[in-house]
């Protein structure tokens, strides 16, 4: 009795299977290994074969026995990432496949906290973000909670929790109100990286001038000028007087020195007198009639 | 005329050949979270970067030179790239890495703008060579996280790790 065309087919389908498998079986790959640790990789068979181990970021090749298994001691693989591994002999090769991923614990984070210089009193006006690594610098993608702690000069700290996605975490803080470097660190597990913050007084505040005769002058002084935290602007900060009078007008830019801005200027009857910081408008005199 | 149909077979022939060896990409921001919006022109531009550094890699590392990584790596991502192609050299070995998809999801852009990460579900082929003669070529499935951070002109990549899904 001759076989049927379908049994023909399914007994092909079967070989074909088996022998699949039979191949599959030379080669034993662990699924899953930590970066940096040991591991061995089995074979079957007999004879000599190359092995090779191959992803981005790192490559292996082996000359081995077949029917032993090869060892792999600590170290070998450091690179996190997804590895092929090819079996080549004279026969033809064989190939599998194994993920290496990152030791859970950090050990090192890069911190990018912006800006470096910004005024006092900014709401979410400070931000980090930070990625974590393992020690041999692969991205841990697990969840990992990340600490951010900002301390202002006078000792007052605000702290945020976060818990990392796909090894990255941020947060926003806001400025203090004092002046001064703060530091600001971003902690996970045993590891910090800290970056400094300089916080500056802000636009000036309750801008006021005063006016004295002095001959055919006025003496022009501003009250020190601060920011609406009290903190004293910069010196070197322009402050503009300007003088309306009937005919004309005059402005002058004057640099604060130690916290004030002073000035002489025309005693012109009738003359309007005002003061101003960048967009900050202060109080306004009318001289004489 | 005979000429001039057998140049118009070729130049389909090309063509579709041309075609067909550009990987299939797909973009998804609807993952992403942080405060910095991602404009369309920077989304562009990291994926425009991004693949390019696909084309960089393989070009490396089928030709053993850690120097055609510089136009599109930085950082730990170069390094180890560099590494990898000095063992490769040690060994004799080339690979090939010829991508065929990428799905592209943004996670994260971070707020100053510094860095952007994403993952990509990317399929390729990988073919091993041993002193110029082929080994095997094997088909990969597989998830990547990558970081990209803003050189001079462009998104580099400072990190681009295979992770199990």
């Amino acid at each position: 009795m001759k076989p049927t065309l379908p049994i023909l087919f399914a007994s092909l389908i079967l070989a074909i299977a088996s022998a699949a498998y039979a191949q599959d079986e030379t080669l034993t790959v662990p699924r899953s290994i930590e970066a940096g640790s040991a591991f061995s990789i089995q074979n079957a068979g007999s004879g000599e074969a190359a092995l090779y181990i191959v992803g981005p970021g790192q490559v292996l090749k082996r000359t081995v026995q077949l029917g032993t298994s090869t060892y792999f001691p600590a170290g070998s693989i450091c690179n996190a990432g997804h590895y092929v591994v090819i079996l080549a002999q004279s026969s033809g090769t064989t190939t599998g496949s194994f993920d290496v991923t990152p030791v859970s614990a950090p050990s090192n984070l890069s911190f990018f906290a912006k800006p470096s210089r910004l005024p006092v009193g900014l709401h979410g006006g400070i931000t980090g973000a930070v990625y974590i690594f393992d020690v041999y610098h692969n991205l841990i993608a697990a969840p990992t909670p990340v600490s951010f702690e900002l301390s202002s000069p006078t000792g007052v700290v605000q702290k945020q929790q976060a818990s990392t996605r796909v090894g990255a975490a941020w947060t926003a803080m806001d400025s203090t109100s004092q002046q001064g470097s703060s530091k600001f660190v971003a902690q996970a597990g045993s590891v910090s990286s800290t970056s400094i913050i300089r916080q500056v007084p802000g636009d000036p505040c309750d801008l006021k001038m005063s006016a004295q005769p002095s001959g055919q002058q006025l003496d022009l002084q501003t009250t020190p000028v601060l920011d609406c935290s009290g903190n004293a602007v910069p010196d070197g900060t322009i402050v503009t007087f300007t003088e309306t009078y009937p005919g004309g007008q005059s402005t002058v830019d004057v640099p604060l020195k130690r916290d004030i801005a002073e000035v002489k200027m025309p005693a012109h009857d009738g003359a309007t007198i005002t003061v101003a910081s960048g967009v900050v408008l202060g109080n306004q005199i009318r001289w004489g009639k | 005329m005979l000429r001039h149909s057998a140049l118009v077979c070729a130049s389909i022939i090309l063509a579709s050949g041309m075609i067909a060896a550009q990987p299939e990409v797909s973009v998804d921001t609807s993952q992403l979270k942080g405060p910095r919006p991602l404009e369309d022109q920077t989304k562009a531009a990291a994926v425009r970067d991004y693949l390019e550094s696909w084309q960089g890699m393989n070009q490396a590392l089928e030709q053993n030179q850690p120097g055609l990584l510089d136009e599109d790596f930085i950082g730990t991502a170069r390094d180890k790239l560099a590494d990898a192609i000095d063992e490769q050299a040690k060994a004799g070995i080339q690979t090939r890495y010829e991508d065929r998809g990428h799905h592209i999801q943004f996670l994260f852009y971070s707020p100053e703008g510094l860095s952007i990460e994403l993952i990509d579900d990317a399929e390729y082929d990988v073919q091993v060579l041993d002193h110029d003669k082929p080994v095997s070529t094997v088909p990969v499935s597989t998830r990547y996280i990558v970081v990209l951070t803003p050189a001079e002109v462009r998104w580099k990549v400072r990190v681009m790790q295979a992770d199990s899904k």
